[in-house]
């Protein structure tokens, strides 16, 4: 927030006499109420209600819920397909990060839209893309059947769906970053002889960290929970391509809401986890 | 001008060569393939197909449910990000850090927590279902999933803006005479008014292809709350690859379209921050 008031022209402007009327408290009491409220019908009640219906039958019945084969093939497979994506889009974020920001050329803010793109589409479509590619009636339907290949239906379907729903998000947080800090750096290691790599792993990585670690974990998180577009390619075929997210979708629509709950459970301390770590993140940055 | 601006730095061709060829891969040959497989398809049957009632009301559901949404958000956001930025009270950090929960929380987990909060015997839904008022399995409970998705969205795109409002200025409108609403509307919402509006089609925009939180708790009934994304997903179950693909080129052409008055409110509101001279 540059050039805004600092904090000490914020305290001493909120020490001048006439700040405190009646009104004034009145308003900010409503504001403060109507805030708490919204927040609380909406986020901490479905948040606490995860927690409550998971362990509504006990602890025994939590744990037991883990226990099932498919819950645990469904967390396998959610732990695969991050697994697999989080590096490759992370390697990609890094490497168009540094072609935009260290570089000047043509075209680059059309560049900049592209990689947003998959944020603004809806995940259906980020699935349906896919089936229309690589599905029975898809433009390379027949030839993956005549060579025995499984995309849609099967785990390379969902990767590549969860592949494309996260694409953005390490490109997203490092361009800005990276642009902010200038190539002064950099020239100078080039210039008394580094080479590239030793420029990157020594010069530039060490500033950019934190910033990579909050792309990557937003990265994983939206990877770990994407549900509509995985949806769209899954086939959900219990224990073989459900990922967590829809697994929880089957263990509720059979009424067994212990199990799906706490299959929730788990992906909202996975939420829980990230947020801690982008705080932890900002306050590192400061 | 040459391509690019000459620079001693390496590795431009390799970066530029792979993320170019990575997003090809991944994102635009796939949507290449949405637009071809609408194309194959011939005017009249396109025309049938996105006009269809069913697929019409969708639409309306859909967009309108969004609409109403952000509109929403742009309330309760404006109100939230004020007395996060202005307000001291005990547990304000912890809470400004959970703005950000419904952006990290996976969707299906939203969709079915709502649906028991707002149910008719969930903890909000026992004490408004008396009043007549029936949320999960209606239209309200997609505006209410579409809410609790958009709302980081115009939180955090205001809160910057709402820093930005000058007190010295308030304060000399006070002095001078002005009313609290006079305050509101010729000093406040001009400097607050490009971010929200950046909030607000953010927070659209994602509510429009919402699928996982809403379908939950929107009972799908065709033509009264069956939302499009959900009408796609049903035409690929029947093998109906290209009612599917054309129902999806409607929605890829309005998420270009919410790109591009994403790309240029920012824009504008960055010109009259420098208008402005901050």
């Amino acid at each position: 927030m540059a050039g805004g008031p600092s904090k000490e022209m914020l305290a001493e402007i909120a020490s001048r006499p006439g700040r405190d009327t009646l009104i004034s408290s009145a308003v900010r009491y409503v504001f403060i109420l109507v805030s708490l409220g919204f927040l609380a019908a909406l986020l901490f009640a479905p948040l606490a209600t995860v927690f409550i219906t998971a362990l509504s039958k006990g602890w025994q019945m939590y744990f037991e819920s883990f226990k099932d084969e498919d819950t645990l093939a469904a967390i396998r497979l959610t732990l695969t397909v991050a697994a697999i994506v989080v590096p490759t889009n992370t390697v990609f974020g890094i490497a168009a990060a540094w072609a935009i920001a260290k570089f000047e050329f043509r075209g680059k803010s059309f560049l900049i839209t592209l990689i947003d793109l998959p944020i603004a589409v809806s995940p259906v479509i980020s699935g349906l893309v896919y089936v229309l590619l690589f599905g029975a009636q898809g433009w390379f339907g027949l030839w993956l059947q005549e060579h025995d290949i499984s995309i849609i239906f099967a785990v390379p379907g969902i990767v590549l769906a969860t592949m494309f729903v996260t694409f953005p998000y390490v490109a997203r947080e490092l361009i800005p970053l990276m642009q902010q800090l200038g190539n002064d750096e950099e020239e100078a290691a080039i210039t008394l002889g580094a080479g590239g790599l030793m420029t990157f792993f020594h010069v530039t990585l060490p500033k950019i960290r934190w910033g990579l670690v909050y792309g990557v974990i937003l990265c994983n998180a939206r990877a770990m929970g994407e549900f509509g577009a995985v949806s769209v390619v899954s086939g959900h075929i219990r224990g073989l391509t459900t990922t967590m997210p829809l697994h929880v979708e089957i263990l509720y629509n059979e009424y067994n809401f212990v199990g799906a709950f706490a299959v929730a459970s788990l992906l909202t301390l996975l939420a829980v986890l990230t947020l801690i770590i982008k705080s932890l993140v900002e306050m590192k940055r400061k | 001008m040459s391509f690019r601006q000459p620079s001693i730095l390496p590795g431009f061709g390799l970066t530029l060569g792979f993320s170019t060829f990575f997003l090809s891969a991944i994102v635009l040959v796939p949507l290449a393939a949405l637009v071809m497989k609408t194309a194959t398809m011939g005017w009249d049957d396109f025309v049938r197909v996105v006009t269809d009632p069913r697929a019409v009301a969708s639409y309306r559901l859909s967009f309108g449910a969004s609409l109403l949404a952000a509109t929403l958000n742009c309330v309760f956001g404006f109100i939230i990000a004020w007395t996060l930025v202005r307000y001291e009270f005990p547990g304000r950090k912890l809470i400004d850090s959970l703005i950000d929960m419904p952006f990290a929380l996976p969707t299906a987990v939203s969709g079915i927590a709502l649906t028991a909060v707002f149910a008719e015997n969930g903890w909000i839904g026992q004490h408004i279902a008396p009043l007549g008022i029936k949320v999960a399995y209606t239209w309200i409970g997609v505006v209410v999933a579409l809410t609790l998705i958009g709302l980081p969205f115009v939180v955090r795109s205001v809160q910057p803006a709402i820093a930005e409002v000058q007190r010295d200025l308030e304060d000399a409108a006070e002095t001078l005479g002005a009313g609290r609403f006079t305050i509101f509307r010729r000093i406040i919402l001009p400097t607050v008014f490009p971010a929200l509006a950046t909030g607000f089609t953010l927070a659209f925009a994602r509510a429009v292809g919402e699928y996982g939180s809403v379908i939950f708790i929107a009972g799908n009934l065709p033509m009264r709350t069956e939302i499009t994304p959900l009408l796609i997903v049903i035409k690929l179950e029947q093998f109906d690859y290209k009612g599917a693909a054309a129902l999806g080129f409607i929605m890829l052409t309005m998420s270009f379209v919410m790109l591009l008055s994403i790309n240029l409110l920012q824009a504008w509101s960055r010109r009259r921050m420098v208008a402005a001279g901050r």
